[in-house]
Formats: C-alpha cells, sequence, structure tokens
C-alpha cells in the first residue's frame, strides 16, 4: 500500500489494517506528515507535531503488540488550534496567544488520545472561532483543496474550524476535532465535501477549549464519512465534573447501532429555510435530499419554525456578549502578547489592540454595547427570549417528528478574495446553522452533491437533544443515497499517479 | 440620635455591605487552598489565574456555609439563585469579571437583633446575600516602578451581607457588625478576622433632616475595623450636614477612609461609576438547592448568640448585661458553660470570675480566651476550693495569678505555699488577740463610736493570716472580741 493509499483510507479502514498488521501505526503517521509537508500550501496547520506523532504512534504500535489496542488506536488526526494542548502552542488563531503554550490538555482531546489516537498537529481557524472563512486568523487563510470547475481562484474551505475542514478534505488527517459555536463544523464541512457534526451542547466538555461564547461553543468531529464522525464522538463525548454545563448521560456506541436505516422515521422539512433568495442549486439538492429519504422508507412532513428569521440577529447578540467577557482575561498580565506601555490602560489598549484583529475586535465591541446599561434590555435579554422561543420552536417540531432535514449553508464555497467588507453578508454563511446551536441541539453536514460552480454541498441533519444515534442514521442514509466522494477535490489536483 | 447643626437637627441614615470570607479550604469555584499568609501565588489553580479555557465548578462547602449564614440571618432561603459576570478590567481580577450574583442571590430577606450599649435592642433587616469571588491583590510597594500581583486570594469565597438602610447612628452601625460577626463565627461559616481583611464593610451614609425622606448617600469601601467603622460615619456624616448647611448638595459618589487622618475621601462620582455589564454566567447553571437539603441544615443550626442570652439568664439567673458579655464571642460561651460544668457550679460565681479576673487577666496580655493558660477544666477546680472552703475568695485571686503565670493546678499551689482557709477558732482567736493587743488605742476609738474601724481591724487580721482567715468566722470573732 502506498503512502497516498494510506492517507486515503476511512478510520474503520485504518483500524482494520492495523488489526490486520497490513500496516503499522507509525507508517500511518508517517504518510500523514509527508502528505502534511507536501501541502503547505494549504496552510490548513498552525503547528505541525511530527515528534508528537510518531512518539504516540511508536507508542500505539506497541499497545497493539501487546493485544491492548484501544478503540482509534493509531488513527492520526487533526486538532483545532481551539483546543490547548500540553506542551504544544495553542494560538486560538490569535496574535495574543502567539507565544501561548498551556500547561494542560483539553478534556476532548485527552480523551482521544485516550482512545488511543495520534495527534498530527494544530489546525488553522478564525481568530478566537469568530469567522466562517479562516480569513480571520492571524495566521493566514486556509485554502481549501477543492476548486470550481471554471475558476481556478482560490477558495475558502468555511469557517470557523476551517484548518480541521481542510486537512480531511485534503487527506492530511484521516479525522479532526473542530468546534462549533453558530455552524463552525457544520459550515466548513459543508464547503469542504466531508462530514461534520456538531453535538448536543453538554455532550462534549468544553474544558480546556479556548472559549468563544460559553452558551453555544461544543466541540464536535470531522470526518469522510458518517461512521468515521460516530467513532470520533464516541471517543470525545462524556461528562466532564470540571465543565458544570456538560451532561451526565451515558455515551452509546454510536457506530455500532449505524445502518443507515431511516424506515418509519418522520423527517421534517421547515418552511422557513427556503427563502426566496436561495440558490436553486441549494433549493434541488435539498429536494434531492428529501426524495432520497422518502425513498429509503422515511416519513416527509412539513413543518414550521416560526422564529427561525430571528435566530441570526439574536445570536449576534448573543455570541458577542459572552466573547466580550470572555476575551477579557487577555490582557496582557499573566501570559500571551504584551505591548508594554508606562500606564496601565495604555498597556490594556496597546495589547488588545495588537493583539486581536479587525473581527474579533468588532465582536467585542458589538458585546460590550450590548450589555451596556441601558441597552440591556433592548438587546441582551431581548435576545435571550427570543431564544427560548427558537427552543421552543424546535421542541414542538420535535414532537411531530425525529429529525429535521435542512441544506447547511446558503451558498458553497466562496473564493479568497470575495470581498469581506461587509460584515453582515459573512454572518448570513451561518443562517441555516446558528437555530439549531441557539437551540442546543445536535446537527450534522452530510457532503450530497455539488454545487452549479462544481463545488461541494452540504445537507444538515438536526435532531432532538442527545439524538445523535437518529442523526447520524439519518446521515448515513443521505451519504449512500448522495455517493459523494469526500476526496473528490484530489483527484484532479492532488492525487499523484499510481 | 440626632446631630445638631448649625440650622437645626440632622438624623443619619446608614446601611452596610459586610464582605464576608466563607470558611471553606478551597475556593468558591477551584481547588486551591484558601490557608491565609501563603508565599505570594503558591495557591493558585488555574482557573483562579484565569488560563483560557479554564471553567468554574461551584463548591459545595461555600453553598453550605451561605446557606446556613442566610438560615441564622433568619433570612429566606432562595431555592433557585444564579451566579453572574461583574465585568472590569483590573490586574488583580484575572478574569477580567467577577463571578458574583445580582438579581437572583441565594438568600433573601432577613433581620437579626443589635444590642445597644443602653440595654435596649433594635431589629436590622437584612436585604440579602450572595457568594461572589474575592479578588487577588496588587503589591505596589515591591518595585519603584511596577506593580506585583498576588492571586492567592482570588477566586476565594465572600458572602456579601446587605442590610436594609436601618441604623441611625454609629453605634448602630458597630452593634449591627458586632451582632453579625457573632453569629458568623458561631455559625462557623466565616472567623470574622477583621485584620486579616476576612470580615470588612462598606458604608452607605446619608443624612436628613427627621422625618424626612432618605438623602443622597455616599458610599466609604473596605473599611476594615468596628473603630474605623465609627470614624468614617462620624466623619462623612459631618461632612454631608456642611455641605447641605452652606446650601450645597451631597453628590452620590464612592469615598475612601483613610484611617491616618481619619477623614473620607472622593474615589469616583457617580458618573465615573463602572458599567459592570452583569450578565448570567454561561458557564454555571442556576444553583437549584434540595429543600429537604436546606431543610436538614436547619435543623442543624447551633444555638446562636441571642438564643444562648436568653438561655443563660432564664436557667443561670445571669443578669441581661453578664449574660451578654458572655455570649458575645462563642469561645467565652463555650469556656463559661464548661466552667459551669452543667450547673453543677455556682453560674453566679464562675460569671464573675470570667468577666472581672479571667478577662481582666487576658486582656492584659492580649491573650484569646481560647489561648487561656488558665482552662475551664483548671478555674473549675479553683471554684470548687473557694466552695469547699478550702480557701477564701481573696487567697483564690492570688492562687489565680500564679496559675496564669504558670498553668499549674490551683489544688498544687494551694498545697505549695501552705493557703488553706483558716477555719480554726482558736487560730483565729489568737490572730484577733495579737491585733488588739497591739492597737489599745483604735480599740478604744472603736468603742467610742467609730464603728468604721471595723474594716480596719479585718484587714489586719486578714494580713497576720496571709489572708487564709474564713471571713465569717474572723468578722464574727472580731466583733465579739471588740464588745470587749
Amino acid at each position: 500500500m502506498t503512502a497516498t493509499d494510506l492517507t486515503r483510507l476511512g478510520i474503520a479502514e485504518a483500524l482494520d489494517g492495523l488489526a490486520r498488521g497490513a500496516f503499522s501505526a507509525r507508517e500511518l503517521a508517517t504518510a500523514h506528515l509527508e502528505a502534511m509537508a507536501a501541502a503547505r500550501n494549504l496552510n490548513a496547520y498552525i503547528t505541525e507535531t511530527p515528534e508528537q506523532a510518531l512518539a504516540m504512534a511508536d507508542a500505539s504500535d506497541a499497545r497493539r503488540a501487546k493485544g491492548e489496542a484501544l478503540p482509534l488506536d493509531g488513527i492520526p488526526v487533526a486538532v483545532k488550534d481551539l483546543f490547548c494542548t500540553k506542551g504544544v502552542l495553542t494560538t486560538a488563531g490569535s496574535r495574543i496567544l502567539e507565544n501561548f503554550v498551556p500547561p494542560y490538555e483539553s478534556t476532548v482531546t485527552a480523551k482521544l488520545w485516550a482512545a488511543g489516537a495520534v495527534m498530527l498537529g494544530k489546525t488553522n481557524m478564525d481568530e478566537f472561532a469568530m469567522g466562517s472563512s479562516n480569513l480571520t486568523s492571524y495566521y493566514g487563510p486556509v485554502v481549501s483543496p477543492w476548486r470550481a470547475k471554471d475558476d481556478p481562484r482560490p477558495r475558502v474551505p468555511g469557517g470557523s474550524s476551517g484548518g480541521s475542514a481542510a486537512a480531511v478534505a485534503a487527506a492530511i488527517a484521516m479525522g479532526s476535532l473542530g468546534t462549533d459555536t453558530g455552524g463552525s463544523i457544520r459550515q466548513p464541512a459543508s464547503f469542504s465535501g466531508i462530514v461534520g457534526l456538531k453535538p448536543t451542547y453538554g455532550r462534549c466538555s468544553r474544558w480546556g477549549a479556548v472559549a468563544f461564547a460559553s452558551s453555544l461553543d461544543q466541540a464536535g468531529p470531522f470526518a469522510r464519512s458518517v461512521r468515521d464522525a460516530a467513532m470520533l464522538l464516541r471517543a470525545i463525548a462524556g461528562f466532564d465534573p470540571q465543565d458544570s454545563t456538560s451532561v451526565d448521560c451515558p455515551v452509546p456506541d454510536y457506530a455500532a447501532g449505524l445502518d443507515g436505516d431511516v424506515r418509519g422515521l418522520r423527517i421534517g422539512v421547515p418552511a422557513e429555510y427556503r427563502p426566496a433568495e436561495l440558490p436553486e442549486d441549494i433549493a434541488a439538492l435539498w429536494d434531492q435530499g428529501i426524495a432520497w429519504l422518502r425513498d429509503a422508507g422515511a416519513e416527509i412532513v412539513d413543518i414550521s419554525l416560526p422564529h427561525t428569521t430571528c435566530a441570526l440577529p439574536a445570536y449576534y447578540i448573543i455570541a458577542p456578549a459572552e466573547a466580550s467577557s470572555n476575551l477579557a482575561r487577555y490582557d496582557g498580565v499573566r501570559y500571551g502578547l504584551r505591548v508594554p506601555a508606562d500606564e496601565l490602560t495604555e498597556m490594556y489598549e496597546a495589547t488588545r489592540g495588537a493583539g486581536f484583529g479587525a473581527e474579533v475586535r468588532r465582536r467585542v465591541l458589538i458585546g460590550t454595547y450590548v450589555l451596556s446599561a441601558g441597552y440591556y434590555d433592548a438587546y441582551y435579554n431581548k435576545a435571550r427570549r427570543v431564544r427560548a422561543l427558537i427552543a421552543r420552536d424546535f421542541a414542538q417540531a420535535f414532537q411531530r417528528v425525529d429529525a429535521i432535514l435542512t441544506p447547511t449553508a446558503p451558498s458553497d464555497a466562496f473564493p479568497l478574495d470575495a470581498p469581506t467588507d461587509d460584515p453582515i453578508r459573512m454572518y448570513l454563511n451561518d443562517v441555516f446553522t446558528v437555530p439549531a446551536s441557539m437551540a442546543g441541539l445536535p446537527g450534522i453536514s452530510v457532503p450530497a452533491g455539488l454545487s452549479r460552480a462544481g463545488l461541494p454541498l452540504g445537507l444538515q441533519v438536526l435532531g432532538r437533544p442527545f439524538d445523535e444515534p437518529t442523526v447520524l442514521q439519518v446521515a448515513q442514509a443521505l451519504e449512500r443515497a448522495a455517493g459523494f466522494d469526500p476526496l473528490g477535490a484530489l483527484a484532479p489536483a492532488l492525487a499523484p499517479a499510481k | 440620635m440626632l446631630i445638631r447643626g448649625e440650622t437645626g437637627d440632622w438624623e443619619m441614615v446608614l446601611g452596610l455591605e459586610v464582605h464576608a470570607q466563607v470558611t471553606s479550604q478551597a475556593k468558591l469555584f477551584s481547588g486551591a487552598s484558601t490557608a491565609f499568609g501563603g508565599e505570594p501565588n503558591t495557591q493558585v489553580s488555574l482557573i483562579d489565574a484565569a488560563m483560557p479555557g479554564m471553567l468554574p465548578v461551584i463548591n459545595e462547602m461555600c453553598v453550605r456555609q451561605a446557606v446556613l449564614t442566610g438560615l441564622g440571618l433568619n433570612a429566606r432561603i432562595n431555592l433557585t439563585s444564579v451566579f453572574d459576570r461583574k465585568n472590569y478590567f483590573y490586574p488583580d481580577l484575572p478574569q477580567g469579571y467577577q463571578i458574583s450574583q445580582y438579581t437572583q442571590p441565594i438568600v433573601g430577606a432577613g433581620v437579626i437583633t443589635i444590642d445597644l450599649p443602653d440595654g435596649s435592642t433594635k431589629p436590622v433587616r437584612i436585604a440579602r446575600l450572595h457568594l461572589e469571588q474575592d479578588a487577588g491583590k496588587s503589591l505596589h510597594d515591591q518595585d519603584p516602578h511596577r506593580t506585583f500581583i498576588d492571586l492567592n486570594r482570588a477566586g476565594v469565597a465572600l458572602m456579601e451581607i446587605v442590610s436594609e438602610p436601618d441604623m441611625r447612628s454609629p453605634d448602630e452601625a458597630a452593634a449591627y457588625v458586632t451582632k453579625l460577626r457573632a453569629i458568623l463565627r458561631y455559625l462557623g461559616t466565616c472567623d470574622g478576622n477583621m485584620e486579616q481583611g476576612n470580615l470588612r464593610a462598606d458604608v452607605n451614609v446619608s443624612v436628613r433632616r427627621p422625618g424626612e425622606p432618605f438623602g443622597t448617600r455616599c458610599e466609604i469601601k473596605n473599611v476594615n475595623s468596628i473603630r474605623f467603622i465609627r470614624q468614617a460615619i462620624e466623619y462623612e456624616a459631618r461632612r454631608q450636614i456642611e455641605i447641605l448647611e452652606d446650601g450645597g448638595t451631597v453628590e452620590q459618589e464612592t469615598r475612601l477612609f483613610d484611617a491616618r487622618k481619619g477623614e473620607t475621601r472622593s474615589m469616583r462620582s457617580k458618573e465615573e461609576a463602572h458599567d459592570y455589564r452583569y450578565f448570567p454566567d454561561p458557564d454555571l447553571l442556576p444553583l437549584v438547592l434540595d429543600p429537604d437539603w436546606v431543610e436538614e441544615l436547619r435543623r442543624s443550626l447551633p444555638e446562636l448568640p441571642d438564643a444562648k442570652r436568653e438561655r443563660f439568664m432564664r436557667d443561670f439567673g445571669l443578669s441581661a448585661y453578664d449574660a451578654s458579655v458572655l455570649v458575645a464571642e462563642k469561645e467565652t460561651a463555650a469556656y463559661y458553660e464548661s466552667l459551669i460544668d452543667g450547673g453543677r457550679r455556682d453560674p453566679k460565681l464562675a460569671a464573675n470570675w470570667v468577666i472581672s479576673e479571667l478577662y481582666g487577666r487576658l486582656n492584659r496580655t492580649g491573650t484569646p480566651i481560647e489561648q487561656s493558660p488558665v482552662g475551664a477544666g483548671a478555674l473549675g477546680e479553683l471554684l470548687d476550693l473557694i466552695a469547699d472552703g478550702t480557701i477564701t475568695a481573696r487567697t483564690a485571686k492570688d492562687v489565680f495569678d500564679t496559675m496564669i503565670e504558670t498553668g499549674r493546678s490551683a489544688a498544687a499551689i494551694v498545697e505549695e505555699k501552705g493557703l488553706k482557709q483558716i477555719t480554726d477558732t482558736a487560730a483565729i482567736e489568737a490572730a484577733i488577740a495579737a491585733v488588739l493587743d497591739a492597737n489599745p488605742d483604735k480599740i478604744a476609738d472603736y468603742r467610742a463610736g467609730n464603728e468604721k474601724l471595723m474594716g480596719w481591724f479585718v484587714g489586719q487580721v486578714m494580713r497576720a493570716t496571709g489572708g487564709k482567715a474564713n471571713p465569717k468566722l474572723l468578722n464574727e470573732t472580731l466583733r465579739e472580741k471588740l464588745k470587749g
């Protein structure tokens, strides 16, 4: 098996090969490290960790030799640079943490390593997870491996977990971890032609993940198949006494029950997700998805989520409000960047002015504004009430249906050089993902087809709280019907001659 | 209490916000130690230092202490309360926000009874009690150009106990803090150590003409002794009255008390007041208490000062004054109760000994009662020697001095120094005879009607017997002899 073949395996196949002794974890890691080096033009990684990767791979081979293999033993994965990794630079895509090496390991990454996975490196991302393009990273944009049919311009991978998405799409990681606050896993999964899963809020611990908006942030996996995503989720999910918002309920073996059988399931199709301006190819793909599920034996139910249009404005009050407070700790006093000055306030201003990029500064300002005396009720409190109404919409819908099918994003991946001067336009990328985030629901994006321009498009499946099994089941039915090739970007661009 | 001004009488209106450090091993949201006096930055967890991605987890012990305190303040316990973030930038506040409780505190309205110097009492209403994090400490005196930060205190649990504006004099404010401190110490929820800053008060002061609506108040921050609270109030009320009598208006502001100069100074005006941008901390779920657990705590409440004082008066026949003195500190009350041994020893005699003799001697050396060199058991043995006539009350005081100095038992000192009371009539008669023989002129005086000399004769005989003569026997015999 060539190195290229090794990087193109799915997790289940790779585990099988490792078990059979077809190749070692070290060979698997080496193949990926070489591919990473060859694909640096994508800028998917902020930090590559080849030494850790090889050491972890050797430890994995040793365990396997003793017959003590762990569930993900030897699987090479990438981790969004938002997760604190002990002894490894953790930047959150920001200059303000350009020198920050945590003395601790986040819970979800610790769980991943405890399951035997091998760390390839830390992936690029929008600064503090604020963005839908990966263009706000201090470490430069990530380039998607995908190109449009008739347009050679480099494309964004989506964001904020753009590096994690691009790495999996470009076969320089077998799977990866991202975080999703308003769509930061699902939207880049859609743009990058891979599977991205945002679990129920509280399913995975937030301990050790740099906070953006605490009531929304949730870790989740990227993979090239629904089954692989299910395996990664099982490894990282679970109650953590160090995170008061994590929920103590059992973690099922998500992959075990997975067969894509949706017969008898009721699938909701919300009218509000089909605005007049929805591009035709996306509307058509959605219709196709509905047809696939109906053909697979599901019952399609028209539903209404009446407060959908309020979700995005409310999100852009709540998330910046929390962020303005969460980011107050980056003050130059204890760690990270400090720009010296003669006086305390000047030091704060110089440090935060230099350390934060424009989008982060904008959201800190918005958040500070909406929490200010005199504006609090008009903005923050009203947004909280809207949030409760959105959650109620979903709760009522889930009395009638088992899952909801929508497009993941209202567009395909745009070029790196597309105008970004209008933040509202950028925020609209999250219009279909934000409502479920506000309600804390699990959601997945499954690659389902190509846009008119030849770029990937995903469909989103949403479920009840902690009903990831149903979400995965529906996603697998779509995956099977769509027959999408998540490595489709590589054939013309990166695949070497066999 | 009214204050006389140039233009008539004024009344002060006082409300206090007391910050009491919760007695707990670990901080409010982290496992770091709360011990006092550690080397700077040795009791700081990743959470206290606000490292990226760190999350708070509530310390159940601190919740328990807050609920116990609420119950001790006769207050409503809110079964659901919410932690909020109070946002502001300061280097000793690592998170950039303090986790506190704003609109939904853990404890609601309550009331305590304060004891005033004239023996009267007065109820003072408690508005609320909430839990919050303490900040770290800025060290400005370590370097001429730089400030250092010690985060040992950062994240330590505080209870902020807010009174209604029910107090009208420095005495009442002092009595309020005294009573509050006693209750906290009885409950074991705060050690009340004001020198270490474990109990400190923000004092709200306004003045008005009697019967008129409240005036504009100023808040004096962080006053850390009862004496300073009095001084700050007196200064501030006087300052406000002067402004008003000069035709000015009091500006609502935050002020500092300068203990060296005994005055308050403006810290920031209302316009400069921080906008703290409170909002519910999304890292913490609402705190929901089990009503059964609260009831369990209610049943486990210890006897508090007021109830103990009532019992001392009722069961032991003590005066209100003696009982108040004995219950003011829970250690004193415990000492006293141990001393009387369930009423086996004379409660009034024991009260006198604790209040006059023991306190007098401990105060001289500034020793707290729990470190008294003479424990309740040892003092009890001394009282037993008085009760069974082995020594006189006068001898007992000398023996007690020796006990305080040496820590030895009363019996051993009496034995060694031969201080047993003389109850032998012959011996007493002999001592009287010797004194009378030496003073024929005084006898004549006495017999001529100067009966005051009786005391002088008693003193002479006592001196001659080294204070050991049984006083009753001495008096009786002496009176007989003087009759002639």
